[in-house]
């Protein structure tokens, strides 16, 4: 059973982010409640904040003593006395806070650092073209059913050393963790309990213990946290926080970017044209579309902004309103290729700064670069059939294109 | 010209790597530093002050 939500009359005081209104278009509610809220509240979801301008979401951000990651999801379901409480959580560092938030943090930066994604590059270079490949001849291609959603999901099922014939489940796992924050209680409980993921991860767990090998999984097998090998909780945490953070997130930005240029034929010939413009576009199109919101929950009472707010609150961080407050960035709705001063925080700001976020950046990159290659010219052809997909993280998951002549 | 990082402060976006690898580099935990004690070549002041712009931690400063 599915809880049947009623619409949002006014966002001030009842916003919910699986409203049909804010999937759709997103933008417009937060540039109203930046004139005249600015942190709105809700009761749904058991009592929610939303900070919207880049300053309010910055100090969330930064303040870690009143805002705990515990639990990055907004949903009915609040953390339980039977989940690892904080500082870890159940998806170390995300839901980690400081001590030991760093910690967990150390052991796997090295892993992500951007001279190690650099070695992925080829591997997502040539995936690239292999699924372009798989267009060829056609007229009609989905920018993000044919070609994004199957890059980031193929480059983390390798860099875990998972075999590349699982990224379908993978997609299953996603949506159920992200996409059904609607469901009732019992229902994600039912869930979680037939164990179905953690039984998966186990399962490849149980084999790279066996026979290690040169990937993530064995990498994290290996990591030490003083002195001693992680608990196998902490392993599986953090493969799940990998598989579902690497993901639909960077699937969203590609399909967002190509959903752009594929309306915006200037934009378009500009980056056929003068390909050197990639470096600063891939980040005008991460500040503008930047895909992930993400929650706190209010770790102690505290006065924010002129708001109570109670432990125990959520607050969803919703970084892509901070890249479009126009306080902070001129002309924030405006897509501007070239843009010079762009401190975009599509990838957060603080001590939680996306791990991932060179493997994403270049990611975005490389698809990019060999979509333009082999299409420079293409057009959004049925703008009703792009839909966008709801909660946390927001991307298109349908985006047609007509590619005059065929390739 | 100088640049200098924030280590406090720089929390490994990797902005300015991406776009003045000549100016900083950044060590096995992505956390970037200034290169050459931060004295900026001739020719690269527009990349230090883009370095600067682009950094969404305000981690890098720039002294004459």
């Amino acid at each position: 059973m599915t809880i049947q939500r009623a619409r949002v009359d006014d966002w001030a005081t009842d916003f919910d982010h699986t409203d049909p209104e804010w999937v759709a278009d997103p933008y417009p509610i937060w540039q109203d409640l930046r004139a005249r809220c600015p942190v709105a509240h809700s009761d749904r979801y058991g009592g929610t904040w939303l900070p919207v301008r880049h300053e309010d979401v910055s100090a969330v951000a930064y303040d870690t003593e009143h805002f705990t990651s515990r639990s990055v999801v907004v949903s009915e379901v609040r953390p339980g006395p039977d989940d690892l409480p904080a500082p870890i959580g159940v998806a170390p560092p995300i839901t980690s806070d400081p001590p030991f938030h760093g910690l967990a943090r150390r052991l796997l930066l090295p892993a992500f650092s951007p001279k190690r994604i650099q070695e992925y590059e080829p591997f997502t270079r040539a995936l690239c073209t292999e699924l372009l490949d798989a267009t060829a001849g056609r007229t009609e291609v989905d920018a993000a059913i044919d070609y994004a959603q199957h890059i980031p999901l193929r480059v983390i099922v390798r860099m875990l050393g998972f075999p590349q014939e699982d990224a379908d489940l993978f997609r299953r796992f996603i949506r159920m963790v992200l996409e059904d924050v609607d469901q009732s209680a019992e229902e994600r409980q039912a869930q979680v309990e037939e164990g179905e993921l953690d039984a998966y991860m186990d399962a490849r767990i149980a084999e790279h213990m066996a026979e290690p090998q040169d990937d993530l999984t064995t990498f994290l097998l290996e990591a030490e946290l003083d002195g001693q090998k992680l608990d196998p909780d902490h392993v599986r945490g953090t493969m799940v926080l990998l598989m579902i953070a690497g993901i639909d997130t960077t699937w969203s930005a590609i399909g967002a970017s190509l959903w752009h240029l594929a309306q915006n034929p200037a934009d378009r010939r500009r980056l056929a044209a003068e390909p050197d413009l990639m470096t600063t576009a891939v980040e005008e199109f991460l500040r503008a579309y930047a895909p992930v919101t993400m929650a706190r929950l209010v770790a102690k009472d505290v006065d924010f902004n002129g708001r109570h707010m109670k432990e125990g609150d959520w607050l969803l961080l919703p970084f892509p309103a901070a890249n479009r407050d126009p306080d902070f960035f001129p002309d924030a709705d405006e897509v501007r290729l070239d843009r010079q001063e762009n401190r975009h925080a599509a990838f957060g700001l603080g001590i939680h700064r996306c791990i991932g976020s060179n493997l994403a950046r270049m990611e975005l990159r490389v698809a990019l670069e060999e979509w333009m290659k082999r299409y420079p010219d293409f057009e959004l052809s049925e703008p009703e059939r792009v839909t966008w997909s709801a909660g946390q993280v927001r991307g298109p998951r349908c985006v047609p294109v007509r590619i005059p002549g065929g390739s | 010209m100088r640049v200098h990082v924030d280590p406090e402060k720089c929390q490994g976006h990797n902005r300015c790597y991406a776009l003045a690898p000549e100016l900083f580099d950044v060590d096995d935990l992505g956390n970037a530093s200034e290169r050459n004690d931060g004295v900026v070549p001739e020719g690269l002041e527009d990349k230090a002050r883009k370095a600067v712009a682009n950094c969404p931690e305000y981690a890098i400063s720039i002294s004459e």
